[in-house]
Parts: C-alpha cells; sequence; structure tokens
C-alpha cells in the first residue's frame, strides 16, 4: 500500500540513473524504464495502427464514411472549429461543469461516507436508499430538474453530481469499513479515540481506494455533465453533440 | 508488595443474536511488578477475551479488576498490548510507526524521543528507522511492534500469541530477545500462548485455563535452577520437562 504521495513519485518516470549504484542495480532500473518505454511505444502503436485503419476502411468505403465519417475529415472540421474559437468556448464550459461536479462529489461522499463510518446505526438505515438511488436512470431525473432548477448550468451540475456521487459514497464506504478492524484496536490499545482510528488508520489505508474512485468518477461526471448539456444547455460539448445530431451532420461541413 | 494486577470473580458473556457464550467465569489472581505470567488453555476459552478486558477493550461486566489498586477507570496510564500480528501501518516508516502511540498520547517528548532511539540501538533497528514495514523480516517486524508497545513506557504489558505469525527458528530468537528486554525492563507481564516450551520458557508462572467457559484451572510457578535465566537457557533446565508434562496434562485433559 502506497500513500497519495510516494502513489504520485512512483509515477515520475525517466529520470536518470543515478552512477553511484551497483552494476546489477543499474541493470534492474534500466530494465524496469524499458518496460515503461515499450508499454508507452506499444501504447501509441495502437492508438496509431487504429487510426490509420480507419482511415483507410472509410476512404475505400470498406466503412460507410457517411455514419462512420474519417480521421481526416475529423482533423480538418476540428481545425476549422478551432480557428472559428467556437470549440474551446464550448470545451472549456464543459471541462468547467466537469471539473466543479467532480469536486463536489468527491468531497462530499468523503464526508458523507465519514459520517455512515462513524454511525453504524445510520449506515444501516440508508444503505438500502443508496443502493436504490444508484442504480437509479439518472437522465430520467434531467426533465425534473429542469422543471426545477431551471434550463441552466445549475441542472447540469445537479445532474453529473447524481450520476457519480451515490456510486462514489458506497465505494469509499465500502473501503472505510473494509479496514483490518484489529489496526482499529491497536489504535485503541495506544489509547486512541475514534477519530484518531479515522485519521490515523481508515483515511491513510482507503487513499488509494479513494484515488480509484476518483478515476472513476471524473468519467462519470463527464457522462453526467454531458448529459445534461443534452437536455439544458446553449453551450458545451454536450449541446454540440445534440446540435450535431439534430443537424446529422457526423462533422460540421 | 501491592500486586500490580488484581482480578476477583471476573467472567464474560459475549451476547449475539445466535445466543450468548459464557466465555469466561469467576477468573481471580493476582500479578505482583515485575512478574511475568504465561496463560495456556484450550483453542476458544477466553484467552483473547480476557486480555481484551484487561486492557480496557472489553467492559468489565462481572467482577472486579484493579490494576495498580485503581479500578480500570481510574487508572489511567496505558497498558501495553501486542497482538497476534504486528499490524505496523504500511504508510508510515518504522520510526513513525513506533511513535504511534506517543502521537496518539501528545507525549512526544524529546526524552520519549531519546528512549525510542536507544531502544532502536538495542534491538538491531537503527538501520531500518525510516524505512517501510514491507521491508523488514518478520522478526524484524515484531520487535519494532515492541518498541512501539514498549515507547508508552507501560506498567503492565499483554502479549496475545505474539510470536505464532513467526517460523520456528525466528520465533525461538524473537521469544528470547524479547524475553530478556522484558526482564531488563521489569514490565509485569502476561503472555498468552498456545506453545507450552515457550509459556514455561519465559514465565515465572504458569496458569492453565479450562474449556470454555474458561476458569483458572491449575497455576504452576516455575523455579529452574539455570543462571542467568532466559528464554533460551529455560530450556535446557534440568526441571523443564517436568513442568512440561505436568502442565501438558492439565491441558490435555481439556481437549479431551
Ligand atoms: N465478538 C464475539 N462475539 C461473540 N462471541 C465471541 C466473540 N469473541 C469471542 N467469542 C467467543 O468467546 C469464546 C472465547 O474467545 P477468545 O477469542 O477469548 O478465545 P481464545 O482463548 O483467545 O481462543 P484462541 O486460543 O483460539 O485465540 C470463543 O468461544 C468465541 O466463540
Ligand atoms: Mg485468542
Amino acid at each position: 500500500m502506497n500513500t497519495a504521495k510516494s502513489y504520485f513519485k512512483s509515477k515520475k518516470k525517466n529520470q536518470a540513473i543515478p552512477t553511484n549504484i551497483s552494476p546489477a542495480q543499474a541493470a534492474f532500473l534500466r530494465k524496469q524504464r524499458n518496460t515503461r518505454l515499450q508499454i508507452r511505444g506499444i501504447q501509441w502503436l495502437i492508438f496509431i495502427v487504429f487510426l490509420i485503419l480507419w482511415e483507410i476502411t472509410a476512404h475505400y468505403e470498406i466503412i460507410n464514411s457517411f455514419i462512420f465519417c474519417s480521421p481526416s475529415v475529423i482533423a480538418k472540421c476540428f481545425w476549422e472549429m478551432l480557428q472559428g474559437g467556437t470549440l474551446f468556448k464550448h470545451i472549456g464550459i464543459t471541462l468547467l461543469e466537469t471539473i466543479i461536479s467532480f469536486a463536489i462529489v468527491i468531497l462530499g461522499s468523503i464526508f458523507i461516507a465519514i459520517l455512515l463510518w462513524w454511525n453504524p446505526k445510520l449506515s444501516k438505515i440508508v444503505e438500502p436508499y443508496m443502493v436504490i438511488l444508484n442504480s437509479l436512470p439518472k437522465s430520467a431525473l434531467a426533465p425534473i430538474l429542469i422543471v426545477w432548477l431551471g434550463a441552466n448550468y445549475k441542472t447540469i451540475i445537479v445532474c453529473a453530481i447524481s450520476v457519480a456521487v451515490f456510486g462514489s459514497i458506497l465505494n469509499i464506504y465500502t473501503g472505510f469499513v473494509t479496514v483490518e478492524s484489529d489496526k482499529l484496536k491497536l489504535i485503541q490499545t495506544l489509547g486512541g479515540t475514534r477519530l484518531d482510528c479515522l485519521r490515523l488508520v481508515v483515511i491513510p489505508a482507503s487513499l488509494e481506494n479513494i484515488l480509484s474512485v476518483m478515476k472513476v468518477n471524473i468519467g462519470l461526471c463527464l457522462v453526467g455533465v454531458i448529459i445534461g448539456e443534452f437536455l439544458a444547455a446553449r453551450a458545451g460539448l454536450g449541446y454540440l453533440i445534440i446540435y450535431g445530431s439534430q443537424v446529422f451532420t457526423c462533422v460540421r461541413k | 508488595m501491592q500486586p500490580i494486577l488484581e482480578l476477583c470473580n471476573v467472567g464474560y458473556t459475549y451476547h449475539t443474536t445466535a445466543g450468548e457464550t459464557v466465555a469466561l467465569k469467576d477468573i481471580s489472581f493476582s500479578v505482583n511488578p515485575g512478574e511475568f505470567i504465561s496463560i495456556v488453555g484450550p483453542s476458544g476459552c477466553g484467552k483473547s477475551t480476557l486480555l481484551n478486558i484487561i486492557a480496557g477493550l472489553l467492559p468489565l461486566s462481572q467482577g472486579e479488576l484493579l490494576i495498580n489498586g485503581m479500578s480500570r477507570d481510574d487508572y489511567k496510564e496505558p497498558v501495553g498490548y501486542m497482538l497476534q500480528k504486528d499490524h505496523l501501518l504500511e504508510w508510515r516508516t518504522i520510526y513513525r510507526n513506533i511513535t504511534l502511540g506517543l502521537e496518539i498520547q501528545k507525549k512526544l517528548t524529546e526524552d520519549a524521543k531519546r528512549n525510542i532511539d536507544s531502544m532502536l540501538k538495542t534491538y538491531g533497528l537503527d538501520d531500518f528507522r525510516n524505512s517501510y514495514p514491507r521491508h523488514l523480516s518478520g522478526g524484524m517486524r515484531q520487535r519494532a511492534a515492541l518498541i512501539r508497545t514498549l515507547a508508552l513506557s507501560p506498567e503492565l504489558l499483554l502479549l496475545d500469541e505474539p510470536f505464532s505469525a513467526l517460523d520456528y527458528q525466528t520465533r525461538l530468537n524473537v521469544a528470547d530477545d524479547i524475553g530478556n528486554i522484558i526482564k531488563q525492563q521489569g514490565i509485569s507481564t502476561i503472555l498468552v500462548t498456545h506453545d507450552l516450551s515457550e509459556a514455561i520458557s519465559m514465565a515465572d508462572r504458569v496458569f492453565v485455563l479450562s474449556a470454555r467457559p474458561g476458569t483458572l484451572k491449575a497455576e504452576f510457578p516455575i523455579d529452574l535452577s539455570v543462571t542467568p535465566r532466559t528464554p533460551r537457557t529455560s530450556r535446557n533446565a534440568p526441571e523443564f520437562r517436568n513442568y512440561f508434562n505436568a502442565i501438558w496434562k492439565e491441558v490435555d485433559n481439556e481437549h479431551s
């Protein structure tokens, strides 16, 4: 298990290999670095091969280029929209909404998970509701939100939060309660309170889990924002998608 | 001389939805300062329950318990408690694991730090103070856990099968190390173990608990004619076998 700090540290890559180490250690480090480079290389390769295949099959009409478009046409369209400056505006808005809802989701669900951990009775009471709320199709809520909050950014952010927050609470809370109970007993034997258990064991032991919940949630928030924008936006990527699909252009010509 | 620990008719019953389990009944004994007590008994007879009550992790529901003449609530000093696994926190260095208890108690003074430094040196962990637990061997981890416990300078130390996670060789060595450390610091200790040799080699007295509900069934004062008496030399004492056989008989009765 790593702390967040060492987690990020381990991602620091391609550092020069220090000279004051044994040949075997140097060989080990070199091998590690080669593996890393290999993985990066193959990742890029897959991406490039995919683009090339797409372009070729579209060009020779092996796939329907009207439906699937092609990378070169998309790139051209992208370039034009960039020059018009509109794309940046849309991306920026979607990004901002995603980040805001993501921050609210993470902070909120950590807070609520702590409350539930602190009070086992409360967690028992709300558990079935959490599961129901989590499995609710959130896009069905969107019309209600529009009527309630109006067709604006508030609706979009609430929509994104509703997509991500319940699963996030459940995951973080599950991480909290699966911390080895003997570790909590240890804190007690050292004279610690429940707050000590929380800050010294539960949270540090859950950091990795929280990080992985965050990774999932940034995606879910984006999905939520786009759903919201489908219905309630004058701008943003979701708006662009809806606009594009309604005028039946996969690429704006 | 006032005993460090006195139990009088202590009992404990677990209540669950499946029913109630009487784990302990009418346990009475006392421990003198500096004394080392080993407790043996069949699995599930309530040994861990007993230590949990003494440590204050379980409430005292039946009987009386005095530590240094004070009730459990009045006794404010920490009671050292070492569990079967070392439970070092993987995200803290060895040093920060050792200071954990002092941090919680807000007692991380310069004096305490000096004390830890000298213990790290004495017990061969000084080079590993900034390592993470995963880089240490099982024996070293267990010693680190002991230093963490001793750093709070407890008057009373409870050990619940502290060596059972170790392989046999390491176990003998660590038991010897830890036995000597405890003797040298003069800390009153209660050790729970399944290993009769270990119980005899370390103890001044061995208690045998009966099968559930656990009662105090027999008590063996251990008097071995070896000097210096350490866990290692004890095993070679001429009387060792006799104690072993006598205690074995008591415990074996419980199993059948
Ligand atoms: N939390 C609990 N709830 C209900 N019953 C329990 C609980 N903990 C222990 N018991 C019961 O109490 C009895 C004594 O348990 P305890 O853990 O003290 O035994 P032990 O002597 O330490 O056993 P072992 O040698 O296997 O460690 C056991 O029979 C067990 O089933
Ligand atoms: Mg036990």
